[in-house]
């Protein structure tokens, strides 16, 4: 009797974690702090509510190498992982990620077809961007006045006092140019050339002595407010959300901005595909994109998502003017080259970690 | 008097005693073989064949010779220095087309962009059009990309086509392999590997002095206090002990940095004017400052228990002979101490050696370590080849210097409790 008790509780956990098991979970990989909070208010909670499936958030700090890792060992962990263009392209060469068909991604609301909605360059073999971002440079108002364009945040007599910089060279040759005089349109030429890249690391010299490093997105915010650094280059909406969201006197100064997207891949050989795919097309549909605007400073990749782009999530902040996107903001930017980068990037790392250490 | 041979000596059941205790030293080996067991296999799947593993990446790379066999074979007997030859080019091609169908032609393009910076858009664009190229292949490659034409770039595949190579090797130590074989040194500007060991070096002996210098006495005062006192004195030791790095590291952020606690009092008290605050903190002041705090425990505990353990009989022997203080703590006491010197010291050297965390979250640009670097070639560059590399030049160096030690102060007289 016992026994047959037992065989029946056991039988009914079974079924019972089998019903469980019939809703997916899948794992969204992405950069922490605001960035990643507007992610799971705009894509994720909704997704989760319309499939009953279940999405782990996980962060990380950038870079392909725990991709790689999961894929080389045969053991991949993460579905989706959001990230930079450079390693898009490059993952993809490798082979560490799966080709995306973007024929299933949905078609605006106007019938435009996916393809033609996205802003060019936003759909990458193996990838499906989500955001436009920016590197920018920002200050505190309350210390700070009378900044005008990317050469003050190289001109120590007119602004004494430290600067923050991303340990990296990307985005800081380049804004080393522009603040040397060279028009955006010229910087990759120019940086393509010895002569060109030594002009950058000959203004990145000339501020070295007062540079504090950052490496993670949430670190300028945090040294603008301790008052570690006059000014900092940084990620556009991590400025905006310590400004709208936290009230803080900063400000983003959008000359010589450096425009990039964020896309979403896929790990070579992911578990639960079907639901992986489902959640990247519902996350950048349309609306998704827009709503995403709402909780941070970054431009939806869809032509079609800016005019339903309105106000922050406060109530009252209007969104246009703050994204890189808006037509102001565009006077002296440059959209990265992801080529450049994914062909010179050992070298110029190598010879900026070298330029460091000195 | 009997020529014949000693019979053996047999045991109850009639077979020799010899054997039955072999039998059962075998039994007993085999016992604590077993019991032993589990951490053997453990080690061997989760330390010594990863190591393995490592170690062989710095120095073998089929990439090239696997995913290119044509061009490697039509490579092999080149010296680098001649034109490459029509056979040369439709080899790459043929390799190249191949590649493409089955979407490798991006890794080998990343290797051989190590080798040569721009290869990699070379390749990936010219295989998009190698399967319409005719032969002579020379001509119509060299249509496609005029770098084709370039002797660089089939120095860049030569160096990439070697299956065991020295080039990662020579790379962690600022040098570089040319297609002919010879190393040569990099371009100035690129020599970073040499200069970074030696800083670690010098940042870990530093760290180490800095605390035996602190920790000496703090485990003299543990040793010497009655139970009591010292007991509560050691959870002072303990408790940053017990905490996670992160959390230290971070604490020492904020005491240091230039609107951080320490400035601010320095500011107070007139020690530092306001607008020339110090920068104690992102260089290698920060560096040196956070790691000696966060491996102070490693010195004080071997020397305490060592301390612990000197019967304090001597030292009022040595003064009731008419020793000073100073004589009998410097020729009765410190002698006697050495031994926990000894593992203190090498236990803080080769954590600090190591050392990442810290160095990454306060170093700035002139407080990084080689491990730092070693990180940065795993998760960024993935380079792991060359950090395979870096990692074993700095594992072949602690091995050195633990040789040395243990040539001059003896792995014996060390003390651990």
């Amino acid at each position: 009797m016992k026994l047959k008790q037992l065989a029946f509780g056991v039988a009914t956990a079974i079924t019972a974690a089998t019903a469980a098991q019939a809703a997916d979970t899948i794992t969204v990989v992405s950069w922490g702090g605001a960035y990643t909070k507007s992610q799971v208010e705009a894509y994720h909670k909704p997704w989760m509510a319309k499939t009953g499936n279940t999405i782990i958030s996980e962060d990380y700090n950038g870079g392909l190498s725990e991709v790689k890792s999961q894929v080389e060992a045969g053991n991949v962990k993460w579905n989706v992982v959001d990230v930079e263009y450079s390693d898009a392209v490059r993952g993809c060469d490798e082979g560490l990620l799966e080709p995306i068909d973007h024929s299933v991604l949905p078609a605006a609301p106007d019938g435009t077809s996916a393809a033609d909605d996205f802003i060019a360059g936003a759909l990458p073999e193996c990838a499906v961007s989500n955001i436009v971002w920016s590197t920018i440079f920002a200050y505190d108002t309350s210390k700070t006045s009378g900044v005008e364009g990317i050469a003050d945040f190289f001109d120590l007599e007119k602004f004494p006092g430290k600067r923050g910089i991303r340990k990296n060279p990307k985005a800081n040759l380049e804004m080393a140019l522009m603040a040397d005089g060279v028009p955006a349109a010229e910087v990759y030429d120019l940086l393509s050339t010895p002569e060109g890249v030594d002009r950058a690391f000959a203004k990145l010299d000339s501020i070295k002595s007062e540079v504090v490093w950052w490496e993670a997105g949430a670190q300028p915010p945090q040294l603008l407010a301790d008052g570690e650094v006059v000014m900092t280059t940084a990620y556009n909406g991590r400025i905006f959300n310590a400004a709208a969201g936290e009230g803080q006197p900063f400000e983003v100064n959008w000359d010589g901005q450096i425009l990039d997207f964020d896309l979403w891949v896929i790990p070579k050989g992911a578990p639960n595909m079907e639901a992986t795919m489902d959640f990247i097309a519902f996350s950048t549909d349309t609306q998704r994109l827009a709503d995403q605007a709402t909780w941070i400073a970054y431009g939806p990749a869809r032509k079609s998502s800016g005019a339903l782009v309105g106000l922050y999530n406060d109530g009252k902040t209007e969104m246009a003017p703050h994204m890189p996107t808006a037509e102001a903001n565009l006077a002296n930017a440059l959209v990265n080259d992801f080529e450049f980068w994914a062909d010179n990037q050992d070298e110029l790392n190598e010879r900026f970690n070298a330029w460091l250490a000195l | 008097m009997s020529d014949t041979a000693p019979s053996p000596v047999l045991a109850a059941d009639g077979t020799p005693l010899k054997a039955r205790l072999a039998r059962a030293m075998f039994r007993r080996k085999l016992d604590a073989f077993l019991l032993v067991s589990p951490l053997l296999i453990f080690l061997a799947v989760f330390f010594i064949s990863p190591i393995g593993w490592f170690l062989a990446k710095g120095f073998h790379d089929d990439l090239f010779a696997t995913e290119m066999p044509n061009t490697t074979a039509a490579l092999a007997d080149w010296d680098g220095s001649t034109e490459p030859t029509e056979a040369q080019y439709a080899a790459l091609v043929q390799d190249l087309v191949e590649t493409r169908k089955k979407k490798t032609i991006g890794k080998v393009a990343t290797r051989v962009n190590r080798e040569l910076s721009g290869a990699r858009s070379l390749f990936t664009s010219s295989a998009r059009r190698a399967a319409r190229l005719e032969a002579p292949f020379k001509d119509s490659l060299v249509a496609v990309k005029k770098k084709w034409a370039d002797i660089e770039v089939w120095q860049a595949m030569k160096a990439a086509s070697r299956t065991f190579t020295v080039g990662y090797y020579a790379n962690a130590l600022d040098r570089k392999q040319l297609a002919d074989g010879s190393i040569v040194m990099q371009p100035e500007q690129r020599r970073i590997h040499v200069k970074l060991f030696l800083r670690t070096l010098e940042i870990s002996l530093q760290v180490t002095v800095y605390c035996l210098l602190l920790g000496y006495p703090i485990a003299y005062l543990l040793a010497t206090l009655p139970n009591r006192t010292s007991n509560l004195l050691m959870i002072l030791v303990l408790l940053p002990f017990w905490t996670s790095i992160l959390v230290r590291t971070t604490a020492w952020i904020a005491m240091l940095q230039s609107q951080g606690v320490l400035n601010d009092l320095f500011v107070f008290f007139g020690v530092a004017a306001d607008e020339a605050r110090f920068s104690m903190i992102y260089n290698k002041l920060g560096t040196l400052i956070a790691m000696t705090h966060i491996l102070l425990p490693f010195m004080v505990l071997p020397l305490y228990s060592v301390m612990k353990g000197i019967p304090p009989s001597y030292v009022r022997a040595a003064k009731s002979l008419g020793a000073t203080n100073w004589t009998a703590f410097w020729r009765v006491y410190a002698p006697q101490t050495v031994p926990g010197i000894g593992a203190g010291a090498i236990l803080v050297f080769i954590v600090a050696i190591g050392y990442y965390i810290t160095p990454a979250l306060v170093g700035g640009q002139d407080g990084q370590m080689i491990s730092n670097f070693i990180d940065f070639h795993m998760r960024r560059s993935l380079n792991w080849n060359l950090a395979a590399a870096l990692g074993t030049v700095l594992l072949g160096v602690v091995l050195i210097l633990y040789w040395v030690y243990d040539r001059i102060v003896g792995i014996d007289n060390m003390k651990l409790g």
